[in-house]
Order: structure tokens, then C-alpha cells, then sequence
């Protein structure tokens, strides 16, 4: 099922032609309206009549997150306050929270994208969602929530956290489908197992897992634990929350919304588009939002675009699932290191549950990464030889995909943080 | 002729050990017999209890990674020779083992060993044959 098959699958040739449009649109309203682009644009000598082509786009200036920072709260606003109707932020852990502020017409076009989500993951409107994404100033909640709601699904606005309650609804609603992030969504299948339910019956059919980088063997991972269809959903607050893209049937990368945000690939150091296949920062130009609008929005997240057609009928540029994120790439030795990468090493070794964390020390001068990995009965030998072999195992598959030594260590279970929202993967004790 | 023994992984850290025994005498088990290996980061804790089911149900519910492991226990004199006279039989049947441990027992000059060996039922049938007494899972809850 398509949700909106008009702009979901319009010819290729058409969508160029919207997007030209919508981006002079863009770039008019934010020469007129926000002083913060206006200065960036007259710094790169542009003026928003030369802006007619898509090709044009590649000229303009970027934004990062760090000036976002700078305008906080309504620097970027591009419409009178008072015709904002809602506003969310980044969690802010990282240093100044991000505003999206949203008009009632941003709202509409989030519930839209959200419905074509779930419309990929299945849903329609005999549905019952389980929404345990946050909801508050957090995206995750509000945005399934409007989506579920355009398509007139059942929505249990349960938030995150609280696993017996969540479990609780589970067996008592029988929802069909559950939403959180994909780290979450193991946790509920550990703990409904060790609560002894049986989730071959519980009723869920889909997932629609996002937030954080996650791997396909992951995805295996949940869709045995939890017999479902697990979906691949991408956003992030800057653009507007969850619903910029998602896959489909397929699961073969997922659709950009390209109507609404425009993808960009670009290598990280030099600021260069980069063509289909090759690997970068994905950068995004939100086409049609009133509130806060972004011209090539830097999100550091990682990955590459794919413009083949897809045999679902959708002809939305996809992008590959995440690969991982410009920040949270680690450098060890000189060499760039994702942790989404060690996950797919672990998973690949079929005793090895999904909880892991990546520890990385200076000893001296050089970096090393230790590899912890929580022991449970299917690992577990009563020989000691046959343990220091598996971290042995471990060790050499790391080697060979990394092409750098990594320390493993098994360690007891449940003593990796199990994070309700989203998992922390590495700690970093280098000096800065 | 097999006994169960209990397999707990423990990592290297302060208090592990003590929170297994804290377990176990809280759930009034009572240890008969036991040996630690270890390497740098972690290390297997065998023990001999008299209630092996239910030590491995309480201690799993304390979110410990526990395994039962098939060992045999053989009943030597304790006095120098004992250990001797069965390792020879297992050199001489070419017999491996894996780990073993002892201890001794009270009332009786005897002492006992505990062996986890690669052909279980071969090494029970030849010590059945040389006449070496094996103990039985129901003496060592007595003991």
C-alpha cells in the first residue's frame, strides 16, 4: 500500500520540476525573512533569482548544527511567532537544545510523511499502534502520533520507558504494531520473555524502529525475538522529527520524502556533492516548511543515495540505512571506526546477543579499543579455554573487517546499560 | 553415576563471588565442594551442591549465567598413592580430563574427586571394572 500515491510516485522528470520550484520559493522566503541566511547568502554573493535549478542548490551555503546553536531559540523562525502552533528541541545533551518550530501547516505535512511511514510498515486504518517513542519535546512521540492519526489507526500513546506497562498493553490491547527506537524494542523482548510471553502470539505483525543507527543483523535479531516485520524509519529534529524517510516492503534503503526534504551526499572534509554509491554526509534542504525552515542542513549522519528505480513503485531516491554518524566515528589508530560496524561483526557470531559496548583508552600513545561483550548461556562454556577462544574469535573477525586489534572482553549480563531510549555504545576515556 | 555440578561465570570484579554465596545461603544451599579458574578478565566457579536444581534456578534468577555441567565423582583413601592409583587408570585407558578438583571428607579416611572428563561413560565403565568407588549424587547431599 501507498499512502499518497500522487507524490509518492510521481515521474522523476515532474519531481525535478517541484523541487526547482519549491527551493526558489525557499530561498526567497529565507532572504526575506530570516537574517541569518540572508547574510550567509550575501557572503557567497548570491541573490535568490539565480536560484531556478535544482543544480543550483549545490552553490549555496550549508548550515550546521553549531549555528543553529548560535540563534537559539527563534533565530531561524521564518514566519510571525504567532502563527507557530507547536515547537520541539533536540535533547540538548550535547550542548544548546535545537528548536524545530512548527506551523500549522509543518504539522500537516509531518502527519503526511508519518502516514506514508507507516502505510510502508503496513499500517492502515484497522491498525493499533504501540507509540513508545517519547513524547514531549522529544519528536518520536508527537510525529507517529499525528501520522497514526491521518491514517486513523488506534494509537496508545504509551511513551517510552516503564517495560512491564508496555508489556502490560501489549497483552491486554494486542497491538499490531510497535514503535520505539530498535534498542528499546529488544529490551521489551527480553523482558517479555523473562515475564514468560510468548511473542508468536502476541499479535505484532511490524515495527517501525528509529532514532539511532541500527544493523541488519539487528534487524534479523528483532524480527525473531518479536516475530515481525521490522521497518527502518530516519529523521531528526532539525528537519522535523521522525518522517523524512522510512523503508518500504522491500527493505532495500529507504525513501526520501524528496517532495518535502531535498538529500544531499557530501564528503565531510571538502563540502563536494557526491554521486550515487559513495559514502558521506547525508545534508538536507527542507523544500516546503514554514516554521523554521533549513537550507542544507549538515545532519552528520552517514550514508549513500540510490536513484534506481524501486520495484515497490515509489520513485523517492533511497537512502541506505545509516552507517553511522561523522560524530560518532571513532578514530583509533588513525582509522575511521563506526560502531554500527562492530555491531554487524557481533551479531554475525550466532552466540553473541545485540549488547555491547566499545570501550577506547590512550595507554601511552597509542589508542586501545577494548570490546565488551555480555555473556549469557549460549555462550557460556564451564572451561576457561573455550571462553578465552571465543573472545579470541571475536577478536580476529574485528581484526578482519577493521584491520585493527581490539581487546574483547566477556563480562556479566545485564551489566552493559540497557538504555530505554537510546543505547550508549562507547565510552571514550582519551584525553581531549 | 553423574553428578551435577554448577557452572557460574564471575567477572573479575569485587564482591562477585560473595554475591553467589550470599545467593546460596539465602536459599539455604549448601556447598559441598568447589574450585575457581580464572583468567585476567573473568572466571568459572564450579561448585558442588547439595540441591543443584535449585541452586541454579536461584542463582539464574539473579541474573547469573549459570550451566550444569555433567561431571563424575570418585571416592579414593586418603592417603599419599589415592589420587595416583586413578589417574594411572585414566593415563592407561587414554582417557583426557578436562578439570578436576578435590576435597575431603569428615568422618570417613576418605577423600573425593571430582573429575569433568572428554568420555564420561567410557571412564564410568572401567572404573565400574577396576572396582573404584564411585559416589552417587544422593551421598553427596548427605555428606
Amino acid at each position: 500500500m501507498i499512502w499518497d500515491n500522487q507524490n509518492e510516485t510521481m515521474k522523476r522528470a515532474d519531481l525535478i520540476t517541484l523541487q526547482a520550484e519549491r527551493l526558489g520559493n525557499l530561498v526567497s522566503r529565507l532572504y526575506k525573512r530570516v537574517s541569518f541566511y540572508r547574510e550567509k547568502m550575501e557572503k557567497a554573493g548570491i541573490r535568490p533569482d539565480q536560484v531556478r535549478h535544482i543544480s543550483d542548490l549545490k552553490d549555496l551555503p550549508f548550515t550546521t548544527k553549531e549555528e543553529l546553536r548560535t540563534v537559539y531559540p527563534f533565530g531561524l523562525l521564518a514566519v510571525d511567532k504567532d502563527d507557530i502552533v507547536e515547537i520541539h528541541t533536540s535533547s540538548g545533551t550535547t550542548g544548546i537544545p535545537v528548536v524545530d518550530a512548527y506551523t500549522a501547516g509543518d504539522i500537516n505535512i509531518w502527519g503526511e510523511t508519518m502516514a506514508r511511514c507507516l502505510t510502508m510498515a503496513g499500517a492502515n486504518k484497522s491498525d493499533i499502534i504501540q507509540n513508545a517513542y517519547g513524547y514531549g519535546l522529544f519528536t518520536g512521540g508527537m510525529g507517529v502520533h499525528y501520522g497514526a492519526r491521518k491514517i486513523g489507526a488506534m494509537v496508545i500513546p504509551i511513551s517510552g520507558g516503564n517495560t512491564k506497562r508496555q508489556l502490560a498493553i501489549m497483552r491486554d490491547f494486542k497491538p499490531t504494531i510497535l514503535t520505539c527506537t530498535p534498542s528499546y524494542s529488544l529490551y521489551i523482548a527480553e523482558s517479555g520473555r523473562e515475564d514468560g510471553m510468548d511473542f508468536s502470539k502476541a499479535g505484532l505483525k511490524a515495527g517501525v524502529f528509529g532514532a539511532e543507527p541500527w544493523s541488519d543483523s539487528m534487524r534479523k535479531d528483532i524480527q525473531r525475538k518479536l516475530h515481525i516485520k521490522a521497518f527502518d524509519i530516519y529523521g531528526l529534529t532539525e528537519i522535523i522529527g521522525p518522517g523524512v524517510a522510512n523503508e518500504c516492503a522491500e527493505h532495500d534503503g529507504l525513501h526520501v520524502f524528496e517532495d518535502h526534504f531535498y538529500p544531499e551526499i557530501i564528503d565531510p572534509k571538502t563540502g563536494k556533492v557526491l554521486p550515487d554509491g559513495e559514502k558521506g554526509e547525508l545534508v538536507i534542504t527542507t523544500l516546503t516548511k514554514e516554521g523554521t525552515p533549513l537550507l542544507r542542513y549538515r545532519t552528520r549522519d552517514i550514508t549513500w543515495l540510490n536513484h534506481e528505480p524501486c520495484s515497490c513503485g515509489r520513485t523517492h531516491v533511497r537512502m541506505h540505512r545509516l552507517l553511522g554518524r561523522t560524530d560518532d566515528m571513532l578514530i583509533i589508530r588513525g582509522v575511521n571506526v563506526f560502531p554500527s560496524q562492530i555491531e554487524e561483526i557481533l551479531l554475525k557470531i550466532e552466540e553473541v546477543e545485540p549488547h555491547y559496548q566499545l570501550v577506547v583508552e590512550r595507554s601511552g600513545q597509542l589508542d586501545e579499543l577494548e570490546v565488551q561483550v555480555e555473556m549469557n548461556e549460549k555462550l557460556f562454556s564451564d572451561e576457561i579455554k573455550d571462553l578465552e577462544n571465543m573472545e579470541k574469535k571475536i577478536s580476529s573477525q574485528l581484526y578482519g573487517v577493521l584491520n585493527i586489534h581490539a581487546r574483547v572482553k566477556l563480562v556479566e549480563p545485564r551489566t552493559i546499560s540497557r538504555s530505554e531510549g537510546k543505547a550508549k555504545r562507547i565510552i571514550d576515556n582519551r584525553p581531549r | 553415576m553423574m553428578i551435577k555440578q554448577l557452572s557460574i561465570f564471575l567477572e573479575n570484579k569485587k564482591g562477585r563471588l560473595a554475591q553467589v554465596t550470599a545467593t546460596l545461603a539465602k536459599n539455604k544451599i549448601n556447598i559441598r565442594a568447589l574450585s575457581l579458574a580464572d583468567s585476567a578478565d573473568f572466571g568459572v566457579l564450579r561448585l558442588i551442591v547439595n540441591d543443584p536444581d535449585r541452586g541454579a534456578a536461584c542463582l539464574k534468577k539473579n541474573g547469573m549465567v549459570v550451566q550444569i555441567t555433567d561431571v563424575i565423582a570418585v571416592e579414593i583413601s586418603d592417603k599419599p598413592g589415592g589420587l595416583s592409583s586413578v589417574l594411572k587408570l585414566f593415563d592407561r585407558e587414554a582417557i583426557n580430563l578436562e578439570y578436576m578438583y578435590a576435597f575431603i571428607e569428615k568422618i570417613k579416611d576418605k577423600a573425593i574427586v571430582i573429575f569433568k572428563i572428554e568420555q564420561p561413560t567410557k571412564a564410568i565403565k572401567f572404573l565400574k571394572k577396576e572396582g573404584m568407588p564411585l559416589v552417587r549424587s544422593s551421598v553427596l547431599k548427605e555428606l
